[in-house]
């Protein structure tokens, strides 16, 4: 199959006229999305998807269209959109594509015929037993919000005009539910999800049961003071501060000035508690890839290393603009010119459970949730400031629970305040993966 | 885009094995994009999606399918796609007549966007990064942003629906990074409306250039936010993401019908202060959120939600509202052809007080004033929500005092909408928005007057 779409790619790339640089990436991919409500079928979607992406740089000057098409004409449109764009882009000495960099891109196991074969029968059951699970493990689950089985199909082709043809395909899919707890008028809510490369990776009860706990712990949730506390972030609040942590060691940030961390390397930013890396090769991670948006090969890097910032991450085009290589971490679909980003970032696991970091504490919360990461958040200054629900911790122990407080301090001051690395390593249905994380100092804002 | 016999005949097979609603929606949508950053135009996108998605209903069941292939073979492969999916219980032989309909916007669009030469837009880009470096050398990085967008769709039915629209939007953005001792500051500027090209009439682009710049090197000078609780004022067009989370998401009818909503059984009862009355308009002429029909063929409406305090009506989309034996009130939207429709708002906002912006400040002796907000998020099974405060000074002594960094607040939509204690004179809508919801977004505008709620809760680092 991907054969078939690295030969339109290669066809685009035969079009290239003398002194013109041409990429093409093309995709193509199936979803399913099953959504249960009451034992029974909510929506089910099917969706083929396909389309085309085409860059051009002629002397220095980029440009760039897509399509959501694989037809000829529509690709011979998209070539003439992308050509005609260019002349509108300034000069860049450093506009380019990549170039094959001599690393092999190494076929990673990311698909599963065992996927592409599950019936979609099968596909219902399991929505419908993860709904049943989330309903029967307590008498206080007063319904669900959402309860879903979805899976992805894809395969990508890329290739250039200076060399690189890069074909691959993976799999995935994943459960997730939004569980209600109800006390009287309070409801309260719960997540549990679970995540794999083919249906017998997911574990439905272990999904449900998570959403369930979660939501009926909240349930006589009260607004904590104001005051300033040790914070234990969830594996899933982790994975998302670790998100917002890649954008400002991405390499295009950091050489257009909005990166924090800009001046920064060789030096100690955080605990030495902490190593940051930045790994697509580990197969059991959600987003691993065999090569990235440019078609280079993925790899490992570490960015922080026990606290010292090691290196920042590069496309070809920062890469070149830096004076140094591609790290592989060219971020895209076909419908967008890569950037540059983390593409599975992670923490290195510490040594303790989650039970003993809690128990070292006398006094803190445990975040499970946080919201308006997109709205209090700023990377460029490091402003941090979420809303967040969870429990407070008392005297070594798990306590009432708490909400409507928001948790912040800046993401410099984070990194230095972090005092323990759980080893409960989770991976997610995210570029991040996550462990419990605890954090001092950070101020409480609530009643 | 599609013939009307080649239409009939694909929602006859997707009705065929038992279907009780088969809908077929197509989109053809050209992009138009350019990109400044760093003092280079980066580059110009194009870019075009076209396709159909099509679903099939069967009892509380939808089956959904789409594809880009709108040759009549393409279409009937996915109606027997999404009629599978609804697993009818087959037999039905159903004949659907088509009865075109007619949609209409009140206004017309003056220029559109794909007829302007690219030279154009991009002059736009280099002039609005000149503006913003003038205003200071502490404006280290610039990054300016144009796109427009023409979205025409057709929605055929088995109701016998048929209908087409037409829809242009552009969009102009500004980002700024100020920088000095204190370290970095950002400050962003944007403008968006449902017209063509005619929003740089609208618009001096110099000028939203020059407020960008001047919030990031504002924000040099700002203090940690407060934290606990303390009065709030809403800046006039600032803030209406207040209200769409408060309470725009809590009054979809898809959330409230799963119990997902802390407004659920509340219509008739009085959920906010006195003389709030909140209104989703999906006809609101020129502004972002504008649609002349939904993503399900319904005219857009203007439907109030809340009047003088008093909780009137849900908003609904066709599946919620044929369950309820009610009108769709025009709020079916979808992100593309790819996508099922929700219940999803358009324009919502805070209808005008009677007081004076100056005296509701005035009139606050300690507390936060916000003059732009930035993103929020609510739960709305709890109506705990969140929003964030991009331009934001304290209030000391009934007087805007000094700048303060960035932060959420928090608080909980039914508490909040019962704690608004002044309304001011001076209605204005906001910037432009993307909502998100279930992993879709779609263009929403937001308005309110000046406001105050009496306690909100702030969430900076000061003590």
């Amino acid at each position: 199959m991907s054969d078939e779409l690295l030969a339109i790619a290669d066809r685009v790339v035969a079009m290239a006229k003398p002194g013109e640089q041409v990429e093409a990436v093309v995709v193509r991919g199936t979803e399913t999305e099953i959504r249960v409500f009451s034992g029974d079928v909510e929506s089910l979607s099917s969706a083929q998807s396909q389309g085309v992406g085409i860059r051009v740089v002629v002397d220095g000057r980029q440009g760039f269209a897509y399509a959501g098409s694989l037809d000829e004409s529509a690709i011979a449109e998209t070539l003439a959109d992308a050509r005609d764009n260019v002349s509108f882009a300034t000069f860049d000495e450093f506009a380019g594509l990549a170039e094959p960099d001599g690393m092999a891109v190494s076929v990673l196991d990311l698909h599963r015929d065992a996927l592409v074969s599950f019936e979609t029968s099968d596909k219902i059951a399991m929505a419908i037993e993860l709904e049943r699970v989330v309903m029967a493990a307590d008498p206080r689950i007063s319904g669900i919000e959402s309860a879903e089985y979805a899976d992805s199909s894809s395969e990508a082709a890329i290739a250039t005009s200076t060399g690189i043809r890069t074909v691959g395909s993976e799999t995935s899919c994943f459960l997730a539910t939004y569980a209600m707890a109800a006390d009287g008028d309070e409801t309260q809510t719960g997540f549990g999800f679970s995540v794999g490369r083919e249906p017998s990776d997911l574990n439905p009860s272990r999904a449900a049961l998570e959403a369930a706990t979660r939501a009926t712990r909240m349930l006589g949730a009260v607004q904590p003071p104001s005051g300033r506390l040790t914070v234990v972030l969830d594996p899933w609040v982790t994975a998302q501060f670790l998100g917002i942590l890649g954008y400002t060691l991405d390499g295009e940030s950091v050489l257009k000035g909005r990166s924090l961390f800009a001046e920064r390397l060789g030096e100690s930013v955080g605990s030495s508690l902490l190593t940051l890396i930045d790994d697509p090769t580990d197969v059991r991670s959600f987003t691993a890839t065999d090569a990235d948006g440019e078609g280079l090969a993925a790899r490992r890097n570490v960015l922080i290393q026990n606290g010292v910032l090691q290196q920042f991450v590069h496309n070809a085009y920062s890469a070149r603009r830096a004076g140094t290589v591609s790290t592989g971490n060219a971020v895209r679909g076909f419908k967008s010119t890569p950037s540059v980003g983390c593409l599975s970032v992670s923490l290195v696991p510490g040594a303790s459970d989650p039970a003993a970091l809690i128990a070292g504490i006398d006094d803190g919360v445990l975040v499970q949730e946080v919201s308006g990461l997109h709205s209090g958040v700023n990377p460029v200054s490091g402003d941090f400031s979420t809303g967040a629900e969870g429990l407070r911790i008392r005297n070594g122990e798990l306590a009432e629970p708490v909400r409507e407080f928001t948790i912040a301090s800046t993401l410099q001051k984070m990194l230095r305040d972090v005092q323990a690395v759980g080893n409960d390593l989770e991976f997610l249905p995210m570029n991040a993966s996550g462990v419990s994380l605890v954090v001092a100092d950070l101020t409480v804002s609530g009643s | 885009m599609i013939e009307q016999s080649v239409l009939e005949e694909v929602l006859g097979v997707a009705m065929r094995t038992g279907g009780e609603f088969a809908e077929v929606f197509a989109e053809d949508r050209r992009n138009a994009s350019a990109v400044l950053d760093d003092g280079r135009v980066e580059e110009l996108t194009s870019g075009r999606d076209r396709g159909a998605g099509i679903r099939v209903v069967v009892g509380e069941t939808t089956g959904f399918a789409h594809t880009a292939d709108l040759s009549e073979a393409g279409l009937i492969a996915a109606a027997q796609a999404a009629a599978a999916a609804a697993r009818g219980g087959g037999g039905g032989t159903n004949v659907v007549a088509l009865h075109r309909g007619t949609s209409s916007r009140g206004y017309d669009i003056e220029t559109f966007p794909g007829d302007v030469p690219k030279a154009r837009k991009v002059e736009l880009l280099t002039r609005a990064d000149e503006a913003a470096r003038s205003v200071g050398d502490a404006i280290s990085q610039v990054s300016v942003s144009y796109g427009d967008n023409r979205r025409r769709i057709l929605v055929a039915n088995s109701d016998g629906v048929f209908v087409e629209d037409d829809t242009v939007r552009t969009f102009f953005a500004v980002s700024c990074v100020a920088t000095g001792d204190t370290g970095m500051q950002t400050g962003r500027e944007s403008v968006g409306h449902t017209v063509g090209f005619e929003l740089f009439d609208m618009y001096d682009i110099d000028q939203l250039a020059r407020n960008a710049a001047d919030r990031a090197i504002t924000k040099l000078a700002a203090r940690p936010a407060p934290s606990g609780q303390m009065p709030v004022v809403i800046g006039s067009g600032g803030g209406g993401v207040l209200f769409h989370e408060a309470c725009g998401h809590g009054l979809e009818a898809d959330l409230v019908s799963k119990g997902a909503s802390v407004f659920r059984g509340r219509v008739g009862q009085q959920v906010a202060s006195k003389g709030v009355t909140v209104v989703d308009d999906g006809t609101m002429e020129r502004e972002w959120g504008n649609i002349a029909i939904d993503d399900e063929g319904n005219p857009a409406q203007r439907n109030v939600l809340i009047e003088d305090g008093i909780l009137t009506d849900y908003m609904w989309d066709h599946l919620r509202a044929r369950k309820e034996g009610r009108r769709s009130s025009g709020n079916g939207r979808r992100q593309s052809y790819q996508n099922l429709p929700m219940v999803r708002m358009t324009n919502t906002y805070l209808l005008a007080g009677e007081e004076d912006p100056e005296s509701i400040i005035a009139s606050t002796p300690k507390g936060v004033y916000v003059k732009h907000l930035g993103g929020g998020q609510v739960n709305t099974a709890t109506g705990d929500f969140v929003f964030g405060m991009t331009e934001a000074y304290l209030i000391e002594d009934g007087k805007v005092t000094e700048p303060l960094r960035e932060g959420n607040l928090i608080g909980n939509g039914p508490e909040v909408l019962q704690r608004i204690d002044a309304l001011g004179n001076d209605f204005a809508m906001g910037p432009p928005g993307t909502c998100g919801k279930d992993g879709q977004g779609v263009p929403v505008g937001d308005g309110v007057p000046t406001l105050r709620v009496s306690s909100l809760t702030i969430g900076g680092t000061a003590a």
